[in-house]
């Protein structure tokens, strides 16, 4: 059982090559404000339309920022090769993604969180009250989409083409979680804000489906 | 060589009876009238599309599992032919929804989780076209077979339970509701029909993949001497 003790040890290098440069989190955080720019100014949309399209435009412009932030997790790992060290490293090669996957999910929710402020004053929604819940969805939505982009990452970073081939592969697949996402986070934006219990399941149910998918493949994927 | 061409043509006949069936047995719709025959050519490939899918999926399962060429060879014969039959069932059905329902597109579940279906599985044989090296193509595309495919299921379920708030559309939204029993035989015969269709073209394209194997191990060797 040395899955938890290699996954902390991974956990820790994946937060601190990133912490030293924090290009990663700096580049997506610009990113996405970038986008929900163009979109408030594509659509300038009154405070009732920002509460319905709101929602959706946030979620699209996380999963298309997710979609370029996650290429770089096993990208980062060719260089030196430094995969091969790493799957000699390890008795469970699950630890791998284990660690890279709760990296990029806390990655993700951390470009969330400081976004969150800032789409809430462009688009004129209130989300203090809610805050907590918005966390909640936040986390599951993150946690589906950095398992199933950092499962497809291993694969893109073997192939051609590979900026443009990760989103291709990871976005269709990601339609569940931004319906439910969306839709569960326009409820909480709504005048009379609402959790919608059964969307935060679904979500649960999705991480959970796929990250047993990846438990019981993932280490075909890391294959030589 | 003979083998297949009178299979061909055993499909072609069964293909050509159930197109008669369709127009000329099956009675006209009462409230739809002609256009309604699509049905007997769009339902049909969208089950047919399916078991394709599904059978793709197998084959992927297999090949992490035993990592024989061939079920990679059918893996991308099945896949390929699904997308042949969804495509046709996504162009068949605007065909029919603009005169029946009044428009070409809609976002329900079924058209919405077909359509998320396709993309998928454009990626999946895009996807095998930017790997280099056989065995890593063979194994990273089963496996993303086989993430597609689990999806599926989600997509419909999530689509259903908060996409679909809006009313159908009203007039017969949902055939086999209520269909006539021969119109039912018409129906389960084109459906054999396609199967047959389908059955000789993944054999057909699963000729190919093998040969073009066999052409990349050769030119290896060529390279290597």
């Amino acid at each position: 059982m040395s899955l938890l003790p290699n996954t902390a040890v991974l956990f820790g290098k994946e937060l601190r090559t990133e912490f030293r440069s924090r290009e990663l989190l700096t580049t997506t955080v610009v990113f996405i404000l970038i986008v929900l720019f163009m979109f408030s100014i594509s659509f300038r949309p009154t405070s009732d339309e920002s509460r319905q399209i709101g929602p959706g435009l946030l979620w699209l412009a996380f999963l298309f920022a997710a979609s370029l932030m996650l290429q770089h997790s096993f990208l980062s790992e060719q260089h030196n090769d430094t995969l091969s060290a790493l799957r000699l490293s390890v008795s469970d090669p699950f630890a791998i993604f284990f660690a890279k996957l709760a990296a990029n999910t806390l990655f993700l929710l951390l470009t969330e969180l400081l976004l969150l402020p800032i789409f809430a004053t462009m688009y004129n929604v209130p989300i203090v009250p809610v805050f907590h819940w918005l966390l909640l969805v936040f986390f599951l939505g993150s946690l589906g989409t950095a398992i199933v982009g950092t499962a497809f990452s291993a694969i893109s970073a073997q192939a051609r083409m590979r900026e443009l081939l990760l989103p291709l592969l990871m976005l269709p697949l990601l339609t569940p979680i931004l319906i439910v996402s969306t839709e569960v986070t326009k409820g909480l934006f709504d005048r009379a804000p609402y959790l919608q219990w059964e969307g935060v399941g679904f979500l649960a149910v999705f991480d959970l489906v796929f990250l047993t998918a990846l438990w019981l493949f993932g280490e075909y994927l890391l294959e030589e | 060589m003979v083998k297949n061409l009178l299979a061909a043509a055993a499909v072609f006949l069964l293909l050509g009876a159930a197109a008669y069936a369709s127009f000329f047995i099956a009675p006209t719709d009462v409230k739809q009238g002609l256009i309604y025959r699509i049905l007997f050519l769009h339902v049909p490939s969208a089950w047919t599309g399916l078991t394709a899918f599904f059978i793709s999926f197998v084959a992927n399962l297999l090949y992490v599992w035993r990592r024989q060429p061939r079920w990679d060879w059918l893996g991308i014969s099945a896949a390929e032919v699904g997308l042949a039959f969804t495509t046709v069932v996504l162009v068949t059905g605007p065909i029919w929804a603009h005169p029946v329902w009044g428009i070409w597109w809609t976002w329900s579940p079924r058209l919405t989780s077909t359509f998320v279906l396709w993309l998928l599985y454009v990626s999946y044989v895009l996807l095998r076209t930017l790997l280099e090296e056989p065995d890593r193509r063979a194994l990273l595309s089963a496996l993303f077979g086989i993430f597609a495919f689990i999806d599926v299921p989600l997509v419909f379920g999530s689509i259903r339970w908060w996409r679909d708030q809006h009313p159908q559309p009203v007039v017969m939204g949902e055939p086999g509701s209520g269909l006539d029993p021969i119109m039912y035989k018409v129906l389960f015969f084109s459906w054999f029909a396609m199967m047959a269709l389908m059955t000789l073209l993944i054999r057909q394209r699963y000729r190919l993949e093998a040969m073009r194997s066999d052409l990349e191990t050769m030119q290896h060797e060529l390279e290597a001497a």
